[in-house]
């Protein structure tokens, strides 16, 4: 029992009407993994992610979330799960430490509030009200009410969105530490580099299917994909396109007797491999 | 290696209900007294109404009373039906926009727990409400506080029964506005015309037969009514429709319209706006 998934999509399908949303998707969340799902804006990132929390039903496939079918949830299977929905700011008057420590009231086996305070980096905060939080702050706010239950699986919908780079470093530590305790995530996200700092697997998501699902480092075959290999030469800026990027700055080495001038070696970011993925799905769609 | 942990259950059963509900209640009037325009609007509001209404309309009226004496108890139910019914359609609605009930549905709060606070904050509203109302109406002389237990008591069941009424009227109400910012364009129209058809601004008695039939269906009448038979003297009691307090039908209709707001809301309640609601 312990070896299901805890999460498995066999064929997803949600449409409104004759407008499709989701189509034919399929996905498997090893337990303890830490998964992001990738796509633009309107690609069915949210769509797929709240018929797994069990808010929208689904028109058709099959889903199971920790064992459990997300179309009839019950409050044992909400116990094991923390969800940090989009967008924030709904807290006005009431307190950091008095919105988690009740939250924590509602889950049968809670963390302390006040260690999910500092694990967001709130405990600075936490006796100022919700409306003087800034959004960054509001967003932790948002992820410590998500983890105060102890959450086995923790759906993350573009938890980022409005951090500055250092609060974005801290949040990382906090998934990591959550992701090396043993909680499951599930992450959607914008931010490409987020998903490779963070995820064991990454899943393209565009027009509501599901691309590629992949390593970061692998996705789109971006550990085989050609290397560009760049210098200086006699007659100006020479770039070589070569799968074997080693044997060729060896070769350059010899050539110039040692250090090789201007010498540049890159792989397609993730980046590029995504967008390329993603306009290339917009042309055949 | 060590198994997975068991599995833990959620709290289950009323008294877990009950708990998490008080917890909410706490959480509801903490943001209530935080949010000075509330307490100020909210708290005062009779209190303005009885001020205003009694400096334009002051006659006598039979049974031996002043309009501002009978004015007293009717104010006092359109303070109980504000907090209650128009309170609760326009801010559920309005939560239920900005997500917080989406949020709280993703969690294992038991749904009666949320049903259960917002009753708390209600309560609680009335009677520092009534207690202000009470409090400057009989320092200027306008009511005259019933001696005999037996009122209080009266007192005790109307606004328990009219609290009930009025909140789970103002859950269900909740779902009718299709979004946060058109409910108090919906509530308030319809809290308005119970207050005009209920006599609370003139004497019901003398109000058009039609009228007070319409008006009988609804509760803010029973209210009203139940509320002058603690704070008017017993013989104005002739001089009600029924000539006599009614306190069986009131009882009655109080508790109908709470069962039926409970099942309404218990079959339309929507935790979220929008097609997958």
């Amino acid at each position: 029992m312990t070896d299901q998934p805890a999460i498995r999509v066999r064929g997803l399908r949600k449409s409104y009407g004759s407008q499709v949303a989701v189509e034919d998707l399929d996905l498997d969340v090893a337990r303890g993994e830490c998964f992001a799902l990738l796509g633009p804006n309107g690609a069915g990132k949210t769509t797929t992610v709240e018929i797994l929390e069990g808010y929208r039903p689904r028109s058709g496939g099959e889903v199971s979330v920790l064992g459990v079918d997300p179309a009839k949830p019950n409050r044992d299977w909400r116990a094991r799960m923390g969800i940090v929905l989009q967008g924030t700011g709904e807290f006005e008057t009431v307190t950091v430490r008095e919105i988690v420590s009740h939250f924590a009231r509602y889950y049968p086996a809670p963390r302390d509030p006040e260690e999910v305070i500092a694990a967001v980096g709130l405990t600075g905060k936490a006796t100022a009200r919700a409306a003087a939080l800034s959004g960054g702050q509001r967003r932790r706010l948002d992820v410590a009410l998500g983890i105060v239950g102890r959450p086995e699986l923790l759906f993350l919908d573009e938890p980022t969105t409005g951090f500055d780079p250092e609060a974005r470093q801290e949040f990382w530590e906090l998934i990591r530490g959550l992701s090396a305790e043993g909680t499951t995530i599930l992450l959607t996200t914008h931010y490409l580099y987020e998903a490779e700092a963070l995820a064991n697997r990454v899943g393209v998501i565009a027009k509501g299917r599901m691309l590629e699902v992949a390593t970061p480092a692998s996705l789109g075959g971006r550990a085989e994909a050609a290397t560009l290999v760049g210098w200086d030469g006699p007659s100006g800026r020479e770039i070589l396109s070569t799968d074997t990027p080693t044997a060729q700055v060896v070769k350059l080495s010899e050539q110039f007797g040692g250090e090789i001038p201007g010498l540049t070696v890159a792989r397609p970011t993730l980046e590029d491999t995504y967008l390329e993925m993603i306009s290339k799905a917009e042309v055949t769609a | 290696m060590t198994a997975t942990p068991a599995t833990v259950r959620a709290g289950h059963g009323p008294l877990h209900a009950a708990s998490i509900g008080w917890e909410r209640g706490k959480l509801e009037l903490r943001e209530f007294f935080r949010t000075r325009e509330s307490v100020v609007f909210t708290l005062t509001f009779p209190l303005i109404l009885l001020l205003f209404f009694t400096q334009v309309i002051n006659y006598p009226i039979r049974g031996g009373l002043t309009f501002s004496q009978y004015f007293v108890p009717g104010v006092l139910a359109v303070g109980l039906f504000g907090a209650s019914f128009q309170t609760l359609a326009i801010q559920i609605s309005i939560e239920r926009e900005k997500g917080i009930l989406k949020r709280l549905e993703g969690t294992p709060m038991p749904p009666a727990a949320y049903f259960i606070g917002k009753i708390i904050m209600v309560f609680t509203v009335v009677l520092l409400e009534t207690a202000i109302l009470l409090g400057a109406s009989a320092a200027m002389g306008k009511v005259k506080l019933p001696t005999e237990p037996g009122k209080y008591l009266t007192w005790l069941w109307i606004t328990i029964l009219g609290v009930a009424a009025g909140s789970v009227l103002g859950m269900a109400f909740s779902s009718v506005a299709r979004s946060g910012k058109a409910a108090p364009a919906v509530v308030t129209p319809v809290a308005l015309v119970l207050q005009f058809i209920s006599g609370v601004y003139f004497v019901f008695a003398s109000s058009p037969t039609w009228l007070q039939i319409t008006a009988s269906i609804f509760p803010l009448r029973w209210i009203a009514q139940g509320y002058r038979s603690v704070f008017l003297p017993d013989s104005y009691a002739d001089q009600e429709v029924a000539h006599g307090w009614e306190h069986g039908r009131t009882a009655l209709v109080l508790a109908a319209w709470a069962i039926l707001g409970l099942l309404v809301t218990a079959r339309t309640f929507r935790w979220r706006n929008g097609r997958d609601a």
